[in-house]
């Protein structure tokens, strides 16, 4: 933080890309067969290859991209289709609030270049790395590139050998990002108020998914949690940041 | 262009604007609300809870053990190894003759 700190050599940007690609590799692992999946599928719903990697390139939002594209398979208004995109990929609104306070040191051409690589592992990841006190641009960009770039190869691929994706069930491809993404909960356990935030956000997100239904619940879930630490938080402020 | 064209541009339009919308609010404010700031804090555990949670009510005794395993792992484990056994546990669990 100090200038007065020179003492302890700094890592240059090269390091810090190459750490950071180093520890996308469990998120280019686990996301990889959905990147396969999105370009099968986009395929099958009669998007033509160009589409298929243009949308993964674009969005660079997996997720979103297979609602969109259960929603062109099937007659709905464009705007719909548009408005549904928005709804499942509103969580992404306070991650970059949140992880923003973090990026003062950026400038703004960064910050505008960054944010569009935000997705769900990126904006953990960077907290954490943020926590240590060094989230460098080149760091942030080395976790990036290397999850994007597989990201819509991975699209194209898809698309053109869509046909030979094996038993997803049975090598639970299903069930691989929930499984990843427990372990980034349990990552911010001691954070304040840890528990109770999970509990709360749990037991909305499980009743808005029966009672509302997808993906409402993520944003109502979520909304529940963060409400909840902002109420169990004395309004006063006796603590320091 | 086509309609699927200007969709997939609007999509990603509006998922940009998701991505930068937070930050463009809250940089607005010189100063931030101690409440504000625990409710940002909260971010990380809130929003990735409601995305194991309403899944893990879907799934069946496979995936509530490969949860339970990962997430006994990750107490001591690094990211990676919680999540090669979670993961282990839920394609033997899924293969197994029952």
């Amino acid at each position: 933080m100090t200038v007065a700190d020179r003492t302890e050599p700094k890592p240059g940007p090269l390091a810090d890309f190459a750490d950071g690609a180093r520890r996308s590799l469990p998120v280019a692992l686990a996301s990889a067969p959905f990147g396969l999946l999105f370009g099968a599928l986009a395929i099958q719903n009669g998007l033509s290859v160009g589409d298929t990697v243009l949308m993964s390139a674009a969005l660079f939002a997996g997720a979103s991209q297979l609602v969109g594209l259960d929603l062109f398979g099937q007659k709905i208004a464009p705007w719909v289709i548009v408005l549904s995109i928005f709804a499942v990929n509103f969580r992404h609104v306070l991650y970059s609030a949140a992880l923003g306070r973090r990026l003062a040191h950026w400038t703004p051409a960064q910050r505008a270049f960054g944010f569009f690589f935000l997705t769900d592992p990126q904006y953990a990841e960077s907290e954490k790395q943020a926590r240590t006190g060094d989230l460098s641009f080149a760091w942030y960009m080395g976790f990036a590139c290397l999850i994007y770039g597989c990201w819509v190869a991975e699209a194209l691929v898809g698309a053109v050998f869509g046909n030979l994706v094996p038993d997803s069930y049975a090598l639970g491809i299903d069930f691989m990002l929930p499984i990843y993404f427990l372990g980034l909960v349990m990552d911010f356990r001691k954070r304040p108020l840890w528990l109770p935030i999970v509990g709360m956000s749990a037991a909305a997100s499980i009743a808005a998914y029966y009672l509302v239904g997808s993906p409402w619940h993520v944003s109502i879930g979520a909304i529940a949690g963060v409400a909840l630490a902002a109420a169990l938080t004395p309004g006063r402020r006796e603590a320091g940041r | 262009m086509s309609t699927t064209m200007w969709i997939i541009v609007a999509g990603a339009l509006v998922t940009y604007l998701t991505r930068i919308g937070g930050h463009l609010v809250l940089s607005r404010f010189q100063r931030i609300h101690p409440r504000v700031e625990a409710a940002l804090d909260a971010v990380p555990a809130a929003v990735l809870t409601t995305l194991v949670a309403p899944a893990a009510t879907t799934g069946g005794p496979a995936e509530w053990v490969a949860l339970a395993v990962a997430g006994v792992v990750a107490l001591r484990g690094s990211l990676i190894t919680m999540f090669v056994a979670g993961a282990a546990v839920l394609i033997l669990l899924r293969n197994l003759p029952l």
